[in-house]
């Protein structure tokens, strides 16, 4: 039954990978649409991203009292990605449901939908990271090899992301209220992870540290973002990530061949 | 070969309002034991289909007959594989296509080759397969200059012609119609006639659900009557249309 499960899962999912250029033309045309007719188009995410950046930066930089040139760049890359991180996985809760129409008229895979919307928020985000590097040049902040570690660690942040939007439009499609709990869920971890304040600033105290290190955001944005900083991620951050991601994975693969039947019903 | 085999399928649908559908409900209803619900799982269900067994192989061309509510949709789409039966099995062979809503994936405000692009993406075909065909789609659809306008520009017409040229250049092994398409005006719809009789004829199996005696007569070698999502009667198209249409 186990078995069977892992196997309608693994199909589903290669059937997608197999058709990734639908995936990629619907999340494109997603993107084009929301911003057709405009001048300045998808760029305008990139615009109001900075301003927020900006304004946050000022307003809590002098809050905390922390020196622009480490804050600046700190702040920007966390909100690009947690912009991204967000958003992904609030798009994930509704990801069967507004397919709805295509899912109940033609028999394409449903994982397609899941790497359209994944597909799609990468194209924002990287409209958004234009402004990273332009915080560094400003900074005049020196370049080295180790944003490259960053590389690696994107792709274990969206093979997490990948099980946990799949997991979640499963549920929201049976369970409607879901969305809304998550929504919630996700703004207490906009403060509880280290986004808007630094980590160095919290006073050195037991509670403190296991604030951070049960959050697998936390750990899920610092191998991300600890390289492109000029940091190495620790060796736990890269367990945590992993763990995660193969635990993440093992249960959603049961879960999605188990349910994958029930969806079109569901919806 | 294509073949379908349909053995015993149930097909209820779950109706969950938002009474049933919350967590909130689900979570009392496991703290209560399951008293809340009206059957074992606690909701109600709308039984669409029940003792659907048949066999179709190539060169079978099936009408579905029935009158609305009959299940005639429901039986479309399990045999395009969107649904799966609740109970009972369904095996299918073959590639499906399927002429059921052929406006699905448009959007309005993509120029009509863009919608091209999209429309042969969902039915399967990838870029170059429809970048070597989109002259003949365009050169169908008799859009002309047209083609590089936003579809919202079009006519209703228009924009079946679009839809129709697109859906209709792939060449489905098992074939599947909610009623004979009618498109554009009385010259198009001459094309539509052949362009329909080949996708037909190419098809090893075709299913159509139809309301018209004429229709049906002239394009299938059997019937399938369903009344109240059960098989009344199944037979040849002589038989079952005068025993459907009274006469």
């Amino acid at each position: 039954m186990c078995l069977k499960s892992l196997q309608i899962s693994y199909t589903d999912i290669s059937n997608s990978l197999k058709q990734f250029h639908l995936a990629a033309l619907l999340g494109w045309q997603d993107v084009r649409q929301r911003y057709r007719r405009s001048v300045l188009g998808p760029f305008w995410l990139t615009v109001s991203m900075g301003v927020m950046i900006g304004t946050i930066g000022i307003v809590f930089g002098q809050i905390f009292q922390s020196p622009m040139q480490d804050f600046l760049p700190f702040l920007s890359i966390g909100l690009v990605l947690w912009n991204f991180i967000s958003n992904t996985i609030t798009e994930g809760c509704v990801g069967f449901i507004s397919s709805e129409a295509i899912i109940k008229q033609l028999p394409i895979p449903l994982f397609i939908h899941i790497l359209r919307l994944i597909w799609r928020n990468i194209i924002i985000m990287t409209h958004n990271i234009v402004i990273f590097p332009i915080v560094l040049i400003i900074y005049h902040k020196e370049i080295s090899w180790i944003p490259l570690i960053s590389i690696p660690g994107f792709f274990l942040l969206l093979l997490n992301l990948i099980w946990m939007v799949l997991f979640l439009s499963v549920l929201c499609s049976r369970y409607r209220d879901l969305p809304q709990i998550v929504t919630s869920l996700l703004l207490i971890m906009f403060y509880l992870t280290p986004i808007m304040w630094m980590p160095s600033l919290l006073p050195q105290q037991n509670t403190n540290v296991k604030l951070l290190i049960l959050n697998p955001f936390f750990h899920l944005m610092e191998i991300v973002k600890a390289p492109l900083l000029g940091n190495l991620p620790s060796i736990l951050n890269w367990k945590v990530s992993i763990l995660l991601g193969v635990f993440g994975w093992l249960v959603t693969m049961f879960m999605y061949g188990h349910y994958k039947r029930r969806i079109a019903y569901w919806l | 070969m294509a073949s379908i085999v349909f053995d015993n399928v149930l097909v209820d649908f779950p109706i969950y309002n938002s009474n049933t559908r919350s967590l909130k409900n689900k979570l009392i209803q496991v703290a209560t034991g399951g008293q809340l619900g009206s059957d074992k799982h606690g909701r109600v269900v709308v039984r669409a289909l029940e003792n659907i067994s048949f066999q179709l192989k190539d060169g079978d061309r099936v009408g579905l007959l029935g009158h609305n509510g009959a299940g005639k949709s429901t039986l479309l789409r399990l045999l395009g594989g969107v649904y799966e039966p609740t109970f009972g099995k369904s095996t299918i062979i073959g590639k499906i296509g399927s002429l059921i809503d052929i406006s699905l994936g448009i959007d309005p405000e993509t120029t009509g080759r863009d919608n091209i692009y999209i429309r042969g993406a969902l039915l399967g075909l990838t870029r170059s397969q429809v970048k070597f065909k989109i002259d003949e789609i365009i050169d169908f659809s008799e859009l002309g200059d047209f083609v590089d306008m936003p579809l919202r520009t079009y006519s209703t017409g228009m924009h079946m012609r679009l839809a129709f040229s697109v859906s209709t250049i792939i060449r489905p092994e098992i074939l599947l119609m909610d009623e004979w398409l009618s498109v554009g005006d009385e010259s198009f719809q001459h094309k539509v006639e052949n362009r329909l009789n080949d996708l037909v004829s190419a098809a090893k199996i075709l299913v159509i659900a139809s309301h018209s005696k004429e229709l049906l007569l002239k394009t299938c070698n059997r019937l399938i009557w369903l009344e109240h999502g059960r098989i009344k009667m199944d037979g040849t198209p002589e038989t079952i249309s005068s025993a459907y249409f009274g006469h």
